[in-house]
């Protein structure tokens, strides 16, 4: 293996979700973490096959990393709190997964283009994308509203682990366009769940990226279920140590810890524009809340389980260290409240705004080159609409 | 007779259970069946009751699900398997029609595959895209399995039944939006002497025109004959309830008594269980027919954001309107 064998270290081990399931206990040495839970720097941290990982930010990235940490957490707040309010028909929540977002989405350079699931909030915030567009979705007025072109940040996808093999493709068309092995060359990076590394087209989108030394980066956001189904249900290793299996480097990462993720997925995309080849990158992390909104966690977790990981909260361990080190002061603090607070209102202004769609779009875009069949649906279903009294469409 | 009151959803949950007590062989299988009771609840409380080997909480892998499933039924169970929502039946899509409803035929009548394969289908839930989908056709089109949608609390809890008893390959169709409608069950009556499984049943008769529907549109097609009623005319709904292999006897019987039809179904209308249906009545019927048969169904687009799903389904004014124009004729 070009990267050494990160499997080697692990051999024997048990799978981890058994020991964070009792207890939320770090789930050992087999971690990537640049930043403790009580808020403490750790300088750098070596990974099983040698590779080194740290940050060097400057006072004011740091800030910038607190302010998106907390931005989104609060637009999600807000959203969560408007499908409670019947504005949303639903909504899926990244409380708990902030930093494993923020910390993979300032990683990601423009030339980059991300390939993310349906929870992807804050790595859709950190690609410049208006925090409205997955409302538009979840409130069921479009299907996805922004330009996945435009800003290198695909549809969300529902059906999970088929973007896995989209990335690939993508990135084999990166390294057929030659744009990988320079400084400014292209990565990809594709976001699923732990529970989407069971299907069938995650596993293929592991082989193909593999035999055709595809640039691009598997992001796993461990959140430990699927749903109902703990990690067991899925797989019976850490999942990182797949990779092994399928010929690339493997690490897991402190997903809980911004300055670790933005350190490997900053690595592993380098690694992929310089014609490396694969990552999968394991953020080890907790969904704080609910699946959506339409799931009940107390039918298939205990409380304690989701206070160990209140201690590990993503947030609250960079406010302690930036407050301790002088970088934020509580002047700084509170402007960031306050402007969480204002775009939250807007958001939420803007989302009690939102039209319904007009009917007849319906049968807008089936077809780039159009049909005679949807045009006569069209028409008829015009007329129809015409038919009524005093309609407007 | 112990009749009770109960949703679609809970007697479908009964009919499960009735499954599970009376077959040891028989196991249900998908992702979050188990603590969970299924995202329907439909499981609800299974696992507690008969254990993790008889109700699996399985991984997040559809193909998975059915081609495991496939093995089981080699070795002699009977699994059920829960897709979750229409929209992922396809990834197990390939294990389906190229597996499971080809394994009696190809080893000549050898090897069985007595599996349900359950799929709450349909719209009008205001979902997100891929959970309210009609995937009915493309099985119906695929020989060697068998397809099957309930749309009555009674229908549900002995269709269940009669499907897990079944050595054939089944898909199940449940109608989503009316799992929360509730009916009278009779819970004691044998299986033996419940309506067959493979038959259309008249829900309502009539004499002006037929009215066929299967799955959430039967209850749409019974509200527009009661409102059709006040035009005066009287209208013979027949719910479907086998899509493959249809039983369209009483059809036939229906429309050369009334000289007109309307099927509705929510899937889109090209190369749908209305196209077929409508070529056969026409073959069986000719001389009968006041008028072509007409479909009201779904358009030939993706199924649409929630906000449009209401002009995209079939609704009462719309079925109304494909009977008004059957009557135009
Ligand atoms: C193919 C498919 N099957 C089932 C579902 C229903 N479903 C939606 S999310 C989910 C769980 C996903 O878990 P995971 O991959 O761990 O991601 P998470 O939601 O935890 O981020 C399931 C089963 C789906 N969307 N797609």
């Amino acid at each position: 293996m070009a990267k050494g064998d990160p499997a080697g270290t692990a051999r024997g081990r048990r799978a981890t979700p058994r020991s964070a399931r009792s207890g939320g206990k770090s789930p050992g040495t087999d971690l990537v973490q640049l930043l403790t839970p009580e808020g403490d720097r750790i300088d750098k941290v070596t990974w099983s096959d040698g590779t080194e990982y740290s940050v060097d930010f400057t006072d004011e990235e740091y800030r910038g990393l607190y302010r998106d940490l907390v931005l989104v957490r609060r637009l999600d707040a807000e959203a969560t709190a408007l499908q409670r309010q019947g504005e949303l028909g639903i909504w899926a929540s990244l409380l708990g997964q902030e930093a494993a977002q923020v910390g993979s989405g300032r990683a990601l350079r423009p030339q980059d283009m991300a390939f993310p699931t349906y929870r992807e909030h804050g790595v859709l915030y950190c690609r410049g994308i208006d925090p409205i567009m997955p409302l538009g979705l979840f409130r069921g007025v479009d299907l996805g509203g922004w330009d996945p072109n435009e800003f290198k940040f695909n549809m969300y996808t529902i059906v999970i682990g088929a973007q896995t093999l989209h990335a690939t493709g993508y990135a084999m068309g990166v390294n057929m366009d030659g744009r990988t092995g320079t400084d400014d060359g292209e990565a990809v990076i594709a976001y699923f769940g732990d529970g989407a590394s069971a299907q069938g087209d995650v596993n293929e989108a592991f082989i193909w990226s593999a035999v055709f030394n595809a640039p691009v980066v598997f992001f796993c956001q461990n959140n430990q279920y699927a749903i109902s189904e703990p990690l067991e249900r899925q797989t019976r290793i850490p999942l990182y140590q797949r990779a092994a299996g399928f010929g690339f480097p493997g690490v897991r990462v402190d997903g809980n810890d911004v300055l670790a993720t933005y350190a490997v997925t900053r690595a592993a995309l380098d690694n992929a524009r310089h014609g490396q080849g694969p990552t999968l990158i394991e953020a080890y992390t907790y969904r704080m809340g609910a699946h959506t909104t339409t799931d009940d966690p107390t039918r298939y977790r205990i409380a304690s389980e989701v206070e160990a990981w209140q201690a590990k909260d993503p947030i609250a361990r960079v406010k302690a260290f930036l407050t301790r080190q002088g970088i934020a002061d509580d002047a700084f603090l509170a402007e960031v409240e306050e402007q969480a607070k204002q775009e939250a209102l807007r958001l939420r202004e803007r989302v009690l705004e939102m039209p319904d769609p007009e009917p007849l779009t319906l049968f807008d875009n089936v077809f780039p080159n159009g049909s005679p069949e949807v045009d006569a649906q069209r028409e008829f279903t015009a007329r129809y609409l015409d038919s009524f009294e005093g309609s407007v469409h | 007779m112990a009749t009770e009151t109960l949703t679609l959803g809970k007697a479908i949950n009964r009919g499960l259970r009735r499954a599970l007590e009376h077959d040891p062989k028989v196991v249900i299988m998908g992702e979050d069946v188990g603590k969970l009771g299924g995202v329907f609840r439909i499981t609800d409380g299974l696992q507690k009751d008969f254990g993790e080997n008889r109700v699996i909480d399985t991984p997040l892998a559809e193909s998975g699900i059915i081609g495991t499933a496939v093995g089981l039924s080699i070795r002699g169970y009977r699994p059920i398997c829960e897709i979750q929502f229409d929209g992922f039946v396809y990834p197990a899509y390939d294990q389906i029609v190229s597996q499971v409803a080809k394994m009696h035929y190809r080893s000549q009548g050898k090897v069985r595959v007595p599996m349900v394969i359950r799929i709450p289908f349909g719209g009008g839930i205001g979902a997100v895209e891929h959970h309210s989908e009609s995937p009915e056709a493309y099985f119906a089109h695929t020989a060697g399995l068998k397809v099957v949608a309930c749309s009555s609390p009674q229908d549900a809890y002995t269709m269940i039944q009669q499907a897990v008893a079944s050595d054939d390959p089944i898909v199940f169709l449940e109608p989503k939006r009316r799992y929360h409608e509730k009916g009278q069950v009779d819970l004691d009556a044998p299986l033996g002497d419940a309506y067959p499984l493979h038959a259309a049943r008249v829900v309502r008769p009539g004499r002006d025109a037929t009215l066929l529907a299967y799955g959430p549109m039967v209850r749409t097609a019974m509200e527009a004959a009661s409102a059709a009623e006040e035009d005066g005319r009287d209208l013979e709904v027949i719910d479907l309830r086998t899509l493959s292999p249809l039983d369209l006897g009483p059809v036939y019987e229906s429309v050369k008594r009334t000289g007109r039809c309307v099927v509705v179904h929510e899937a889109p209308g090209n190369l749908g269980l209305g196209s077929e249906i409508a070529a056969r009545i026409t073959e069986e019927c000719f001389y009968s027919l006041e008028a072509p048969v007409l479909r009201v169904t779904g358009f030939d687009t993706p199924y649409p954001a929630a906000r449009l799903e209401e002009d995209y389904l079939p609704n009462l004014d719309r079925v109304l309107d494909g009977v008004d124009r059957t009557f135009g004729w």
